[in-house]
C-alpha cells in the first residue's frame, strides 16, 4: 500500500520543487509543493473502466507517513480552467503543512470533486482532469454520478469509512428533490467528508433529524469528543493521559509532542495490537568485522553491511518481509524495504533502503548516506521512510548488548542488533576461543511468522554474516 | 453597528486643552497650530494655512465649553431650546454633546432608554457576546493552542454568565452616556417625541416645546419581511438574541450581512449549528468580492454552517405543537417553493426599518420614502414636494444614508456644525465599517467593483495593493497569519479609493486608511509615515508602500489644494461674510510669526496635554 502512495509522488519533478515534505515541521510550516500523478486509466490493472476517455482522477496525495485525510485549503484553478503541466492546481493541507500540488498533465480542471474546506481521504479523488475541452462536460456528469471506483485506489489505512461504496455526497444542501430527509449542517458536511449517503442514514436527533452523531455513526467512526476542527492523531492519547494521570509534581513541566513525536506515539499505541514474540540468535562477526575494515574506506557503513545482510535473508525467507493487514492473510511484499531506525534531534525516523537486497553494498552505502542527510535536514520524502517492509534497529554503537524492539504497524518482523563484543566460545569440538559475538533479537507478529519460521531465517542471517564474502558480490 | 463610543473620550482631551488654553491666554488656535508645525515640519506653509481652517473649529470651541460652563447659555428670544433632538441614540448623543460644546441650549427626547438600538439592542451587546465567541474559539482549537505551546482542558460556558456579561456592558455603556450629558448640562426629557410643526415639539403626554432647530435620530427597528412570524422565542429578531436567552442546537439565520454574520460567529463558538438564508446569489453581499470570497473560506466553510443562496424564507412559522421552527423557501427570481427547513431557531437578521412611525412627520408635510426621512447631503429635511423644512434635520438610521452608529454621530456632529454656523458636508465615504467575526472584516470607501465603474465613468484609472497578514510579525506571533489587507487606489494622483481588510484587529486597522481618505492625504505621503515595529499597523504600512502610484503625482499635490479650496469656496458660496472671517483666520495663521515666545507656548501646551491626556 506504500507503494501506491509513492506513487502520487514527484520523482521526475522533484529537482524543480523549490521544498520537499518533511516529516516533522510542526512550527508554521512552509507552503511546500508536491506533484500528483493520477493513474492513467490504462496503466492501472485495477480499473477497466474509462479507458477511451482520457478523465483522469486527481487524488488526495499522501503528504506524509501519517496523513490519513488532508484538507483542501483552496483551489487555485476552477472547474474549466487549462492546467499546463507542472502548474500548481490545488493547494492541500495535510497533518503538517499546507503544499501547492501541481499536474502532472495538460488538461482541463473539469470537475472539481471535493470543494474549497472540505477534506477527502488520502487516494480519494478530489478532482477531475480532462484532456480536452469537449471531455469536461462527459467529466462532469462523471463527478456527478461519481462510481465507486476510487474506492480500489484508497491506499493504506485511512478511516474505514470507504468500506460502503457509497457515493460521495456532493449534491448542494438543498436544491434537488424535497424529499424529507433532515440533516443538520454539520451532519451534512460529516457525511461529505465521510462519504456516507445522508439518505441512507437514520435520523436519531430531535423530530428525527439526522445530527452529526448518526452520521458518525454510520461511518463507523467513534464519535468524535473533539470540538469542530478534526481531531488529530493525537488527540485521545493526549486526553487519556491528562484526565487519568496524578497530578505533576511542582516544578515538573509539561512539554506537548511535536509532530514526529506524535506519529511515534500514534504508531506504538497501535503496535499493542499486534501479537509479537521474540527470537535472539548470536552471531560470529569476525569475518564480517574483517570485511568492514577492507570496505570501510570505500565508504562501506556497517548499517549498509547489515541491511544487506538482512536483504539477502529475508529474499530466502519473504514470510518474514511479509505483514497482516487485516488478520485474515498474509501481504506478501514484492520489494525487501529495509527501515533501519535513526534517532535524530528529538525523534526517530526510519528512512529506506529500498530494494536492499538486489542493490550492491556501495550503491546501498551511497544511498545510506544520502537518506541520513536528508533526515538530518528534515527533508525525507514520504516514500523514503514510510515504505519499510522490515526495520533493522542497531544499537551495538552504544555498547548495549542486546535489547527488544518493539514492532512497528504494517511490517512483520523487526531487528535490533545489539554491540559485537569478544566473547569466550566453545566450539564444537570442546576448544575455547575468543570470538567477536552480536545478540540479534527478532520481534515478529506471530499471526504470520512462526516460531520456526524466525529461527530458519535468523539462521541464514548468521551464515550470510559469518560467511560475508556474497555481500560484496 | 459598530464602536461609535469614542465621542465623550474623545471630547474631554479637548476641552481640557481649551481650559488650559484659557489659564496661559494663549492666542486662539495657536496650539493647534504649532502642533501640527512640529508634526508636519516639511509641509509647506500655505497648506497649513488651508488646513487651518478645519482647525479653528477646537478654538471656537474652547469659547463656548467656557460659555457652556455657565450655564446651557441663555434661552435665545421665545424659543425653549437651541436644538431639540429626538431619539437619544447614539446619533442624538454626538450631536447633544457637540451641541453643548457649541454653546447651545440642548434637550433631547427620549422615549424607550438612553443609547438606543446600538447600546442597548445592537453594536455593544453583541460585541459582549462575539469577545466571548472569540474566546471560547480559541480555546477550542486545540491545533491553535498547542502551537502555542499551551494546554487546555474542554473549554465550557455558562450561558447566563454569558448573557449577563452582554447585559452588564450594555447597562455600563448606557449609564456613560446618560451621565456624560446629565454632567454637560444636556436636558433629557422622557417619552415619545414628535413634531406638531416648524420648532415646535411635543413629548410624553402634552408637554410642547419649542426649538431654534430640531433633529430627528429616531433610528431603526429590526427588519422582518412579511411571512415571517416572530414569537420572540424561536423565531427572534437581533434584539431577542442578544439577550441570549438561548442556545439553539441549530439555528437558521435569515440573510447574511454582517448582522447575520457576527450572530454565526457567536452561535458556532457556543456550539450551535447555523444554516444561513440569502436572497442574492452569494454569501456577504455588500462586502469587496474579494474579501468575502476569503471570509467564506475563514467563517464559513470550516465551521458548522451550511447555507442556502438566492432564496427568500417566504414563511416562518415558529416552533409549537410539537413541531420545529418551519421555514419555507422560495427562489428569489421565480418565486417557486424550492424547499423546507425545519431548523429549531431563526434568527431574523435581514436589515433594519426606520422607525419613524408617529413622528407626526405630516404636520410639516413630509412623505418618508419606505420609511425613510429623505434628506439631503446637509441632512436637513426634505418635505413631499421636495422643498427643505427649514430649522428640521434628520440623521441616523432614520434618514438611511449609512446606517452605522458612528455614521449617525458625525451626521449629528454635522448638523450641529451648520446650526452654529459653520458649513459642513460629511463625506459618507471616508466612515469605516467592521463587522466583528473572528477575525473581523473592515472597510472604508469603495469596493474594488465600485471604483472600477467609477473609473471607467470618470476615466481614471484604478489599481489594487494587497498585503497580507501571513508577512506581519506580529500577526504571526498571534498565530494569526490569515488576513488579508486591500487598497484601491489612483495610480495617478496617489487618491485612496477604498481599504479592504479581513484579519486579526482588521476593524482597528482601518482607521488609519478611513482618517487618511477623510483627511485627503495621498499615498505618496501617508507612505513616509511610520509604524512601530512589530505591530498589526505594518499591514497597511505595507500595503500603502506596495502601492505603485506614478512618479509624476507630486506629495499634496497642486490640484488637491485646489480642489479642497473649490470645496470650501462652494460650501461658502453667498455667504461673504463669514467668507471673510475665514480668509482673516488664514491670513492670521499664516502670517503670525512663528516667533520664539509662540513656539514655547506651542511646546508648553503639547506638553500639558500629553500629560493631561
Amino acid at each position: 500500500m506504500a507503494a501506491s502512495s509513492s506513487s502520487f509522488l514527484p520523482t521526475p519533478s522533484l529537482s524543480n520543487s523549490k521544498s520537499t515534505i518533511s516529516f516533522a515541521s510542526s512550527v508554521s510550516p512552509p507552503l511546500r509543493r508536491v506533484v500528483f500523478r493520477s493513474s492513467t486509466p490504462s496503466s492501472s490493472h485495477r480499473r477497466v473502466m474509462t479507458v477511451r476517455s482520457k478523465i483522469r482522477e486527481i487524488f488526495m496525495p499522501a503528504l506524509s507517513s501519517t496523513m490519513t485525510e488532508g484538507k483542501i485549503v483552496s483551489w487555485i484553478k476552477t472547474e474549466g480552467e487549462k492546467l499546463a503541466k507542472g502548474e500548481s492546481v490545488v493547494v492541500v493541507e495535510s497533518d503538517k503543512a499546507d503544499m501547492d500540488v501541481e499536474t502532472f498533465y495538460d488538461g482541463y480542471l473539469a470537475a472539481i470533486v471535493v470543494g474549497e474546506g472540505e477534506t477527502a481521504p488520502v487516494g480519494a479523488a478530489i478532482g477531475l482532469l480532462a484532456e480536452t475541452e469537449a471531455e469536461i462536460e462527459e467529466a462532469k456528469n462523471k463527478a456527478a454520478s461519481k462510481p465507486s471506483s476510487s474506492s480500489a485506489v484508497v491506499p493504506s489505512p485511512p478511516p474505514p469509512a470507504t468500506s460502503s461504496p457509497a457515493p460521495p455526497a456532493i449534491a448542494q444542501p438543498s436544491s434537488d428533490s424535497p424529499r424529507k430527509t433532515v440533516a443538520t449542517p454539520y451532519a451534512k458536511k460529516l457525511a461529505k467528508q465521510h462519504k456516507v449517503d445522508i439518505g441512507s442514514v437514520a435520523g436519531t436527533g430531535p423530530f428525527g433529524r439526522i445530527t452529526a452523531s448518526d452520521v458518525e455513526a454510520a461511518a463507523g467512526i467513534a464519535p468524535s469528543v473533539a470540538p469542530p476542527p478534526p481531531p488529530t492523531a493525537a488527540a485521545p492519547t493526549a486526553k487519556a493521559t491528562t484526565s487519568n494521570s496524578p497530578p505533576l509534581l511542582p516544578d515538573s513541566s509539561v512539554v506537548p509532542f511535536t509532530a514526529m513525536q506524535s506519529a511515534v506515539s500514534k504508531n506504538m499505541i497501535e503496535s499493542l495490537s499486534v501479537p509479537t514474540f521474540r527470537v535472539g540468535y548470536p552471531v560470529n562477526t569476525d569475518a564480517l568485522d574483517a570485511l568492514y575494515e577492507k570496505v570501510k574506506p570505500k565508504g562501506v557503513t556497517m548499517t549498509a553491511l547489515l541491511a544487506k545482510a538482512v536483504g539477502m535473508a529475508l529474499a530466502q525467507h519473504p514470510v518474514v518481509n511479509a505483514s497482516c493487514k487485516d488478520g485474515k492473510s498474509f501481504s506478501y511484499n514484492s520489494n525487501i524495504n529495509v527501515a533501519v531506525a535513526v534517532a535524530i534531534n528529538g525523534g526517530l525516523i526510519t528512512p529506506v533502503l529500498q530494494d536492499a537486497d538486489k542493490l550492491d553494498l556501495y550503491l546501498l552505502s551511497q544511498k545510506w548516506k544520502e537518506l541520513v542527510g536528508k533526515a538530518r535536514s528534515k527533508q525525507l520524502q514520504p516514500h523514503e521512510y514510510n515504505s519499510g517492509t522490515f526495520t533493522l534497529s542497531n544499537l551495538g554503537m552504544f555498547g548495549v548488548d542486546r535489547f527488544d524492539a518493539i514492532l512497528p504497524p504494517g511490517q512483520g518482523a523487526i531487528m535490533a542488533v545489539g554491540a559485537s563484543k569478544p566473547t569466550v566460545v566453545a566450539d564444537k569440538d570442546g576448544f575455547f576461543s575468543v570470538k567477536n559475538t552480536m545478540l540479534v533479537n527478532v520481534t515478529a507478529d506471530h499471526r504470520i511468522v512462526y516460531g520456526a519460521d524466525l529461527a530458519a531465517f535468523l539462521q541464514t542471517f548468521a551464515k550470510i554474516v559469518e560467511n560475508p564474502d556474497s555481500l560484496t558480490l | 453597528m459598530a464602536t461609535p463610543f469614542s465621542q465623550p473620550s474623545l471630547t474631554r482631551p479637548n476641552r481640557v486643552l481649551g481650559s488650559t488654553g484659557s489659564v496661559f491666554s494663549t492666542p486662539r488656535s495657536l496650539r493647534f497650530c504649532g502642533l501640527r508645525r512640529e508634526a508636519l515640519g516639511f509641509s509647506p506653509s500655505n497648506h497649513l494655512a488651508l488646513r487651518s481652517d478645519r482647525i479653528i473649529v477646537p478654538s471656537r470651541r474652547f469659547e463656548v465649553s467656557a460659555s457652556s460652563a455657565a450655564g446651557n447659555g441663555a434661552p435665545p428670544k421665545s424659543f425653549d431650546y437651541d436644538l431639540i433632538i429626538i431619539g437619544a441614540g447614539v446619533g442624538g448623543h454626538g450631536a447633544a454633546l457637540h451641541a453643548v460644546e457649541k454653546g447651545l441650549k440642548t434637550a433631547i427626547i427620549e422615549g424607550d432608554v438612553v443609547g438606543g438600538t446600538c447600546v442597548n439592542r445592537g453594536c455593544v451587546p453583541s460585541k459582549a457576546l462575539l469577545a466571548v465567541s472569540g474566546r471560547m474559539r480559541e480555546l477550542q482549537n486545540e491545533h491553535h493552542m498547542k502551537s502555542f505551546g499551551l494546554q487546555v482542558s474542554a473549554a465550557g460556558y455558562d450561558r447566563q454568565g454569558v448573557a449577563d456579561h452582554a447585559n452588564n456592558l450594555a447597562t455600563k455603556i448606557r449609564n456613560n452616556l446618560t451621565n456624560s450629558m446629565k454632567a454637560l448640562g444636556v436636558d433629557i426629557l422622557t417619552g415619545f417625541g414628535s413634531v406638531l410643526g416648524p420648532q415646535k415639539v411635543k413629548y410624553g403626554k402634552d408637554n410642547i416645546i419649542t426649538a431654534k432647530n430640531i433633529i430627528i435620530a429616531t433610528g431603526s427597528v429590526p427588519f422582518v419581511p412579511k411571512g415571517i412570524e416572530v414569537d420572540g422565542k424561536t423565531v427572534i429578531t437581533s434584539d431577542h438574541a442578544l439577550k441570549l436567552e438561548s442556545v439553539p442546537d441549530w439555528i437558521a439565520i435569515v440573510g447574511s450581512g454582517y448582522i447575520g454574520l457576527e450572530f454565526s460567529d457567536v452561535y458556532t463558538a457556543l456550539g450551535s449549528e447555523v444554516t444561513f438564508i440569502e436572497a442574492l446569489d452569494q454569501l456577504m453581499p455588500g462586502f469587496d468580492p474579494e474579501i468575502s470570497k476569503l471570509a467564506q473560506r475563514v467563517l464559513i466553510n470550516p465551521r458548522k454552517i451550511d447555507y442556502h443562496t438566492g432564496v427568500f424564507a417566504s414563511k416562518i412559522t415558529p416552533a409549537k405543537d410539537g413541531k420545529p421552527v418551519m421555514i419555507e423557501l422560495i427562489d428569489a427570481k421565480t418565486k417557486e417553493p424550492k424547499d423546507t427547513l425545519e431548523v429549531d431557531a431563526a434568527l431574523i437578521a435581514t436589515g433594519r426599518a426606520p422607525f419613524t412611525n408617529g413622528l407626526g412627520l405630516e404636520n410639516v408635510n413630509v412623505v418618508t420614502q419606505r420609511g425613510f426621512i429623505p434628506v439631503d447631503e446637509r441632512m436637513r429635511v426634505i418635505d413631499g414636494n421636495g422643498k427643505l423644512v427649514p430649522n428640521l434635520y434628520c440623521i441616523g438610521d432614520a434618514n438611511g444614508k449609512l446606517m452605522l452608529a458612528h455614521a449617525a454621530s458625525a451626521q449629528g456632529i454635522s448638523v450641529v456644525e451648520q446650526v452654529s454656523g459653520r458649513d459642513h458636508v460629511l463625506n459618507h465615504l471616508s466612515i469605516p465599517a467592521a463587522c466583528f467575526t473572528h477575525p473581523e472584516i473592515s472597510m472604508v470607501g469603495l469596493t474594488e467593483p465600485q471604483a472600477r465603474e467609477k473609473g471607467e465613468k470618470e476615466g481614471f484609472k484604478v489599481s489594487v495593493a494587497k498585503t497580507s497578514f501571513k508577512a506581519n510579525t506580529k500577526a504571526l506571533a498571534e498565530n494569526e497569519g490569515e488576513g488579508i489587507a486591500k487598497m484601491i487606489y489612483r495610480p495617478d494622483n496617489g487618491e485612496i479609493l477604498g481599504v479592504h481588510i479581513f484579519g486579526l484587529h482588521a476593524a482597528d486597522l482601518i482607521h488609519e486608511a478611513s482618517n487618511a481618505m477623510a483627511l485627503g492625504t495621498r499615498i505618496q505621503d501617508i507612505k513616509l509615515a511610520v509604524h512601530a515595529h512589530p505591530t498589526l499597523s505594518e499591514v497597511l504600512d505595507e500595503l500603502f508602500k506596495a502601492a505603485k502610484v506614478e512618479s509624476h503625482a507630486t506629495a499634496r499635490t497642486e490640484d488637491a489644494k485646489a480642489k479642497l479650496n473649490m470645496d470650501e469656496d462652494d460650501l461658502r458660496s453667498g455667504d461673504d461674510e463669514k467668507q471673510d472671517s475665514v480668509i482673516k483666520d488664514l491670513i492670521v495663521i499664516s502670517t503670525s510669526p512663528s516667533s520664539f515666545i509662540e513656539n514655547i507656548y506651542a511646546r508648553v501646551l503639547s506638553l500639558v496635554s500629553r500629560i493631561l491626556v
